[in-house]
């Protein structure tokens, strides 16, 4: 008796947990679906290749807001990744430090700062002081955002480093700049390029502090001092607009950031499986 | 066999005390090491010989925290003056630990080839032998020859405590520690390294620290017994395990503590 009602509790259970496992994916699958069913049929040649034209035509593509999109997460990753990759490998060399612990601190805060704000703060000190919207106050508000997610996840990559690999490199006569680069940072290189790619995937999605930032641009522009366009920003000029054309076309560009977001995600996973790191 | 006293030591020590923070963990060592000879340490538990191992090339102080006083003399000279460059100091001081430590991210021969890339660039020839020579002294060369650009981890645990051992003597020390290097290794792994001390030593003077009594038994040339922090007793292997002058010696190789 007590064991049948053990067994029916233990099924229930089970059902209740594979119930909020599948709540969890549930809305990724229906965000998915819904952006194939109705952008899948937008996306041709002409989508990839072309600029917008004018209202109530149909037809035109989105190349500027890739080319623009590029450009301004390139630009936010060179400014980023070096400051971020930085400050995680002196977080964690000197974790004890004031230094490091003020920088932890701030950057977990900044991690929890919603990215508007941080595009205020670009707007504050690059677009106002130089009196016009560029796409590069788009990427120093999303190298902002970038730091501390990069700093984090390398700091604790390198932790996760055995302290005995250190201390052998540090017994051959390694300096100490050089056991960090050479052996701590390369053995957890496959750790820090996922957490790159992940801080990458985010901000490319980023569309708040774009906004006031980078502005958008209807026209195909390489000047990073100009105002850009960015996937985001067409999605939500377009999805905003009167016309159904720009709402499919809307439809169609979410689907293409989805996809770039998940590409990333996915190189993030290879990028685990180093040369002398096979999957065990 | 000489006695220890009746050639000038390698390596010596004179009022080793070692801390971590305020705490001695190792109060007033004097200790020489004669060379091309094993010298195996012995004690409980936490009774300070790795920590004494460690101040011999300086890694002791790469703990946070910890410092040593007295001195340590490598052919007469203090390691411990201000002069004495930290780099130099470990390529004639070698240290093999516990776990293999191989890089895990180079090969083979990378990982040999690692502490000798530190003076800046050699010559591919002169580099390649200096390898397979290493190699070849850690007794592993006859079975990674084919693969020697091939991962270091899949090599198993005997064979890569192995490698270390090349990695370690492949800038050519003068003195190789190591700490229980045996400790984490089957039978046979055991077996191979301690059949190489014998090599060894013909070339290196070496410091091992073992838990293992019948170890330091077969292997080595004196013993040194720690206690609580302090050498109890040194001399000749044999000396210390048949006829330890000091009681507590007695009763710890008797196996009555520790």
């Amino acid at each position: 008796m007590r064991r049948r009602v053990r067994r029916w509790k233990s099924r229930v259970m089970v059902g209740v947990l594979v119930l909020c496992a599948v709540l969890a994916v549930l809305p990724l699958l229906l965000i998915l679906g819904t952006l194939i069913a109705k952008g899948a049929s937008s996306i041709n040649l002409a989508f990839f290749t072309q600029t917008p034209v004018p209202a109530g035509e149909s037809g035109g593509g989105v190349v500027h807001a890739i080319v623009g999109t590029l450009m301004i997460v390139g630009v936010a990753c060179l400014m980023g990744l070096p400051v971020g990759i930085g400050a995680g490998i002196f977080a964690s060399e000197w974790p004890a430090s004031r230094l490091a612990r003020s920088t932890r601190f701030i950057a977990d805060v900044l991690n929890g700062t919603p990215s508007i704000v941080v595009g205020v703060f670009a707007w504050t000190f690059i677009v106002a002081k130089q009196k016009h919207f560029s796409g590069f106050a788009g990427s120093v508000a999303l190298a902002v955002l970038m730091i501390p997610m990069v700093m984090r996840t390398t700091e604790e990559m390198i932790k996760l480093v055995p302290n005995s690999l250190r201390e052998a490199a540090l017994a051959l006569g390694f300096p100490r700049w050089r056991t960090s680069l050479k052996i701590v940072v390369r053995t957890c290189m496959p750790g820090i390029v996922t957490g790159v790619l992940l801080a990458v995937a985010r901000v490319a999605g980023e569309t708040a502090p774009l906004l006031f930032t980078a502005l958008g641009n209807d026209y195909l522009k390489t000047n990073i001092r100009q105002p850009l366009a960015a996937l985001p920003l067409v999605v939500y000029k377009y999805a905003t607009g009167p016309y159904d054309d720009w709402h499919r076309l809307a439809w169609a560009t979410a689907l293409v950031l989805i996809l770039v977001v998940l590409v990333l995600s996915l190189a993030s996973r290879f990028a685990t499986r180093g040369r002398f790191n096979a999957p065990r | 066999m000489l006695p220890a006293s009746a050639v000038q030591p390698r390596l010596e020590t004179s009022g080793l005390t070692a801390y971590y923070g305020a705490t001695p963990a190792l109060r007033n060592v004097s200790v020489g090491f004669a060379p091309n000879q094993v010298h195996a340490l012995i004690g409980p538990s936490g009774c300070g010989k790795s920590t004494f191992l460690r101040s011999l090339n300086r890694m002791h102080e790469e703990t946070p925290g910890a410092h040593a006083e007295g001195q340590v003399l490598l052919d007469g000279h203090d390691v411990y003056s201000s002069k004495v460059d930290l780099k130099k100091l470990r390529r004639q001081v070698g240290m093999v630990f516990q776990r293999p430590t191989v890089f895990p991210t180079m090969s083979i021969y990378d990982n040999v080839a690692a502490g000798l890339r530190l003076d800046g660039r050699i010559a591919r020839t002169r580099l390649n032998e200096k390898v397979e020579n290493a190699l070849t002294v850690a007794g592993l060369w006859e079975e990674v020859k084919d693969r020697l650009h091939t991962s270091a981890i899949a090599l198993s645990g005997g064979q890569q405590q192995r490698l270390c051992i090349a990695r370690t003597v492949a800038p050519a020390p003068e003195v190789v520690l190591l700490d229980e290097p045996t400790a984490s290794l089957d039978p046979q792994g055991t077996q191979r390294i301690e059949e190489l001390l014998f090599h060894l030593k013909e070339k290196f003077t070496i410091v091992i620290v073992t838990h293992n009594m019948q170890q330091a038994g077969r292997v080595s040339d004196t013993a040194s017994f720690f206690y609580l922090g302090e050498l109890v007793e040194t001399g000749p292997t044999r000396q210390v395990f048949t006829a330890p002058k000091e009681a507590r010696t007695e009763a710890y190789i008797t196996g009555r503590f520790g």
